[in-house]
C-alpha cells in the first residue's frame, strides 16, 4: 500500500471496525459531513450513515454521557473531543462515570468507549489547541491511555482500542497527523502487538530515552544526531500510558544504567515522574544517573511564537542525555 | 412561584381524597390496582423510615430520605413497561421498588459495603448516581440506542430542583431534542436543593424550561400518585411513538431532610412542612379508598403489618449484611487485566499476609 499519513491511517481504522462491528459507532462536533477538523473521519458519515456517525451538539460532556448510555445499552462508542483544551466540559463525566461504571457494576456495566483526542503542540495554534492532559487522565483508576507515534500503530491501536472491553483515552499526536508510512490494511489487529505494551524503536547501549506520541519522532532525529557523536541511544516509545510498560523501560535501564524520558507535557507530576520513581524502585543497583525528565515547564501552554520554546526539541532531548552521561 | 403548583398543575385525586377530572390526564385503574398502590406507597415509606432509623442506629453511614416523594415515585415507576429503562439519582426508592429492586439491595451503597447493589440489566434500572445530573445524559444516550436498535422502548430519567442548574441537564436536553430520543425527563421539585430553595435554581416554574428546548413541559402534583402514573405514561407513550421527550415536573415536598447528615432546620420553617402535611400522598389514596368501600381496616392494618414484617426483614438483612473481602476493592476495576491493578493486589495480599496470624 502507499505511503499513508497518521490522519488518513486512523480513518482507515475507524472505518475497519465500523466493517466489522455493527455496534461501533463515532459520535463528536463537526466528524459528518466535514470529516472532522482534521479530516479524520472523512467520509465515513456518507459510508455508514448518520446512525452511526453521529454529529453532535457541541457540547463535550454531552458527547461523553450520551456514550455512557449508548454503552449500558450494548454499543462500542468512539466519540471525538475535538482538541485537548476542550476535554474539561466531559472531564466530569469521563472520571465519575466513565472510569468508574464498570467497577460500581461489579462488571455489569462496562464502558468499552474510545475517546480520541487530538493533543500536543507544535501546529502554531491558538490557546487551549496544543495541550498534553494526559497525566489527569492516568491518574484516574478504570481508564486506560495510549497514544500512537506513528502511522501504522496509529491504524493498529485505534482499532485495539475499540475492541478493548475497557474504556480508552486515545491520544493523538496532532502535528503528526501529516507523517507518512506504508501501512498494510490486511493487518488482524488481534495477533498485532498489544497496545498496552511499549516498544524498542531504536537499539542503543549508551542511555535509554523514553517518550511517547508526539516526541518519538523528535527522539529518533536526536538518537541520529547522538550517533554522528558515539553516543548509542536506545529509545523507547511508550504507546500506553495506563497501563505503564514498566518493564520494557527497566530492562533497557538495567544495560544502559541511563533514562531519560521525554513528554510535552509539563514535567512536574508527568509521566517521567512515575516513570522516574519507578525506575528507581526496580533498577537502583543498575542506574548511573539519576533519571532525567524533559518536557513542558510549569506555565500555561504558551502564545503559539513561543512554543518552540516550550517543546522539548532536538537540542533539549540531548541536553537531558548529555545531563545523565555527566553522571 | 405559587407555593400550591398554581393552575397549570394535573391533579386527579385532591389532598382531600376526591377525585377530580382533568381534560387531558386520566387513568382507568380497578381497584385491586388501586389498592396495589396504596401498598406500594406504605412499603415504600416503610422502607425509607426503617433505613433512617438504621442510619441513626449507626448501620448506615447515610441515608437520603424520600419521604413525601413516594407518590412521585411509584406513579412514575409503575408507568414503566418492562423493557423501559430508569435512571436515578440516590433517592430514588420508590422507583426501585417498582423496578423490582430487593429493599435491601438499596443499603449497600449506604452502608458502604457496596458502590453499586444490583444488576441494572436485571431490574432495567441504572445504580444510584450520586454525582448531580450526571444520569440524564446517560438516559438520552441510552435512548438513542433505543431508537437505533428500533425498539419501542424508552427511558426515564430522575433528577431534582438543584439538579435543572447542571449543565449536564440542559446538554440532555439538547441532545434529546435534536435526536428526538424517546426519553423522560422526571424532575422531582421537592423545592429543596440541601438548603437552597427553588428560587436559587429558578426565576420560571420549572416545566416551562421545556419550552426553550422545544418539547412539552408539563407541572402534576407530585403527591397524587395517579396523576403521576397518569401524566408519565402519557409522556412514555409520545416517546414511543417517536414524539421525542417530555419534561415533568413533579411538584412535591422534601418532608425529610436532605440526608441523614442534614439539618433542615438551619434553613426551613415548620410551617411549610405542617402545610405539606395535609398533602400527603398516602393519606389521600387512603381516604379514596375507604370512601369508596375499596379497602377498609382490615386491609389497611393487613398492609401495616406486612410494611412491619418487611421493616424487620430489612433491619436484619441490613446488620447481617457482611463487610466485602479486603481484595475486592481491586476487583473490576477494569474489565480486562490490568498489570498495576494486579500487581498492587498482590502486593496489598503480601502486606498482610506478612503479619503474623495473616490478617492485619
Amino acid at each position: 500500500m502507499a505511503a499513508t499519513t497518521m490522519a488518513k491511517a486512523i480513518n482507515a481504522g475507524l472505518r475497519k471496525a465500523l466493517e466489522n462491528d455493527p455496534k461501533v459507532l463515532l459520535m463528536g462536533e463537526d466528524i459528518g459531513k466535514l470529516g472532522g477538523v482534521f479530516r479524520v473521519t472523512d467520509g465515513l458519515q456518507k459510508d455508514f450513515g448518520e446512525a452511526r456517525v453521529i454529529d453532535s451538539p457541541l457540547a463535550e460532556s454531552g458527547i461523553v454521557g450520551t456514550a455512557v448510555g449508548l454503552a449500558m445499552r450494548g454499543f462500542r462508542p468512539v466519540v471525538e473531543i475535538q482538541f485537548d483544551g476542550f476535554v474539561f466540559p466531559a472531564f466530569d463525566q469521563i472520571v465519575t462515570q466513565v472510569a468508574k461504571h464498570n467497577a460500581r457494576s461489579a462488571g455489569r456495566t462496562p464502558m468499552p468507549i474510545t475517546i480520541r483526542i487530538p493533543y500536543g503542540g507544535g501546529i502554531g495554534a491558538v490557546e487551549h489547541h496544543s495541550e498534553s492532559p494526559e497525566a489527569y487522565f492516568a491518574h484516574t483508576a478504570g481508564l486506560r491511555v495510549i497514544s500512537p507515534s506513528n502511522p501504522l500503530d496509529a491504524f493498529v491501536m485505534v482499532q485495539q482500542a475499540i475492541a478493548c472491553p475497557d474504556p480508552v483515552i486515545f491520544f493523538e499526536p496532532k502535528r503528526r497527523y501529516w507523517d507518512k508510512a506504508d501501512i498494510d490494511e490486511s493487518i488482524d489487529i488481534a495477533s498485532a502487538p498489544s497496545p498496552f505494551q511499549a516498544r524498542v524503536v531504536r537499539p542503543g547501549s549508551s542511555i535509554t530515552v523514553a517518550c511517547y506520541g508526539p516526541m518519538v519522532r523528535t527522539v529518533l532525529e536526536a538518537a541520529t544526531a547522538a550517533a554522528a557523536d558515539g553516543t548509542d541511544i536506545e529509545v523507547i516509545d511508550l504507546r500506553t500510558i495506563s497501563p505503564l510498560d514498566v518493564e520494557t523501560v527497566a530492562a533497557s535501564v538495567r544495560r544502559t544504567g541511563r533514562l531519560v524520558v521525554v513528554h510535552e507535557a509539563p514535567v512536574f507530576l508527568g509521566l517521567g515522574a512515575e516513570l522516574a520513581a519507578r525506575i528507581t524502585e526496580q533498577c537502583f543497583y543498575s542506574l548511573e544517573a539519576p533519571v532525567i525528565r524533559v518536557g513542558g515547564y510549569h506555565t500555561p501552554y504558551p502564545p503559539s511564537r513561543l512554543e518552540e520554546d516550550y517543546l522539548p526539541d532536538l537540542d533539549r532531548v540531548l541536553d537531558g542525555v548529555d545531563r545523565a552521561l555527566a553522571f | 412561584m405559587t407555593a400550591d403548583g398554581g393552575p397549570e398543575l394535573v391533579q386527579l385525586l385532591t389532598p382531600e381524597g376526591e377525585r377530580v377530572h382533568h381534560p387531558e390526564y386520566d387513568v382507568d385503574l380497578s381497584d385491586e390496582q388501586l389498592r396495589g398502590l396504596y401498598r406500594d406507597l406504605v412499603l415504600v415509606r416503610r422502607v425509607d423510615s426503617e433505613a433512617t432509623a438504621l442510619q441513626r442506629q449507626g448501620e448506615l453511614g447515610l441515608w437520603a430520605q424520600c419521604i413525601g416523594q413516594e407518590a412521585a415515585q411509584v406513579g412514575s415507576g409503575r408507568a414503566l413497561l418492562p423493557g423501559d429503562f430508569a435512571f436515578p439519582t440516590y433517592r430514588e426508592h420508590g422507583v426501585a421498588w417498582a423496578r423490582g429492586v430487593q429493599p435491601l439491595q438499596l443499603l449497600g451503597l449506604f452502608r458502604g459495603v457496596t458502590n453499586g447493589g444490583w444488576d441494572p440489566h436485571e431490574h432495567n434500572m441504572a445504580l444510584y448516581t450520586i454525582v448531580i445530573g450526571d444520569q440524564t445524559l446517560h438516559a438520552v444516550g441510552y435512548a438513542m440506542g433505543m431508537q437505533r436498535d428500533g425498539s419501542d422502548d424508552a427511558t426515564i430519567c430522575y433528577f431534582g430542583d438543584g439538579a435543572t442548574s447542571q449543565g449536564d441537564v440542559n446538554e440532555a436536553f439538547v441532545f434529546s431534542a435534536v435526536y428526538n430520543a424517546p426519553v423522560v425527563f422526571f424532575c422531582q421539585n421537592n423545592q429543596w436543593a440541601i438548603s437552597e430553595p427553588l428560587e436559587r435554581q429558578t426565576r420560571i416554574p420549572l416545566y416551562r424550561r421545556a419550552d426553550g428546548f422545544g418539547f412539552p413541559g408539563v407541572r402534576v402534583d407530585g403527591n397524587d400518585v395517579l396523576a403521576v402514573l397518569a401524566v408519565t405514561s402519557a409522556a412514555l407513550q409520545a416517546a414511543r411513538e417517536g414524539q421525542g421527550p417530555t419534561l415533568i415536573e413533579a411538584f412535591t415536598y422534601r418532608m425529610g431532610a436532605h440526608t441523614t447528615s442534614d439539618d433542615p432546620t438551619r434553613y426551613r420553617v415548620s410551617a411549610d412542612l405542617e402545610a405539606w402535611k395535609l398533602k400527603d400522598p398516602i393519606e389521600r389514596l387512603r381516604v379514596y379508598l375507604a370512601r369508596n368501600g375499596w379497602a377498609d381496616h382490615d386491609y389497611f392494618d393487613a398492609i401495616d403489618a406486612e410494611a412491619e414484617t418487611l421493616a424487620i426483614h430489612l433491619r436484619e438483612g441490613c446488620r447481617s449484611m457482611p463487610n466485602p473481602e479486603k481484595t475486592s476493592m481491586f476487583d473490576h476495576v477494569y474489565a480486562a487485566p490490568h498489570p498495576l491493578v494486579e500487581a498492587e493486589r498482590a502486593e496489598f495480599a503480601a502486606y498482610h499476609a506478612s503479619f503474623a496470624g495473616g490478617e492485619h
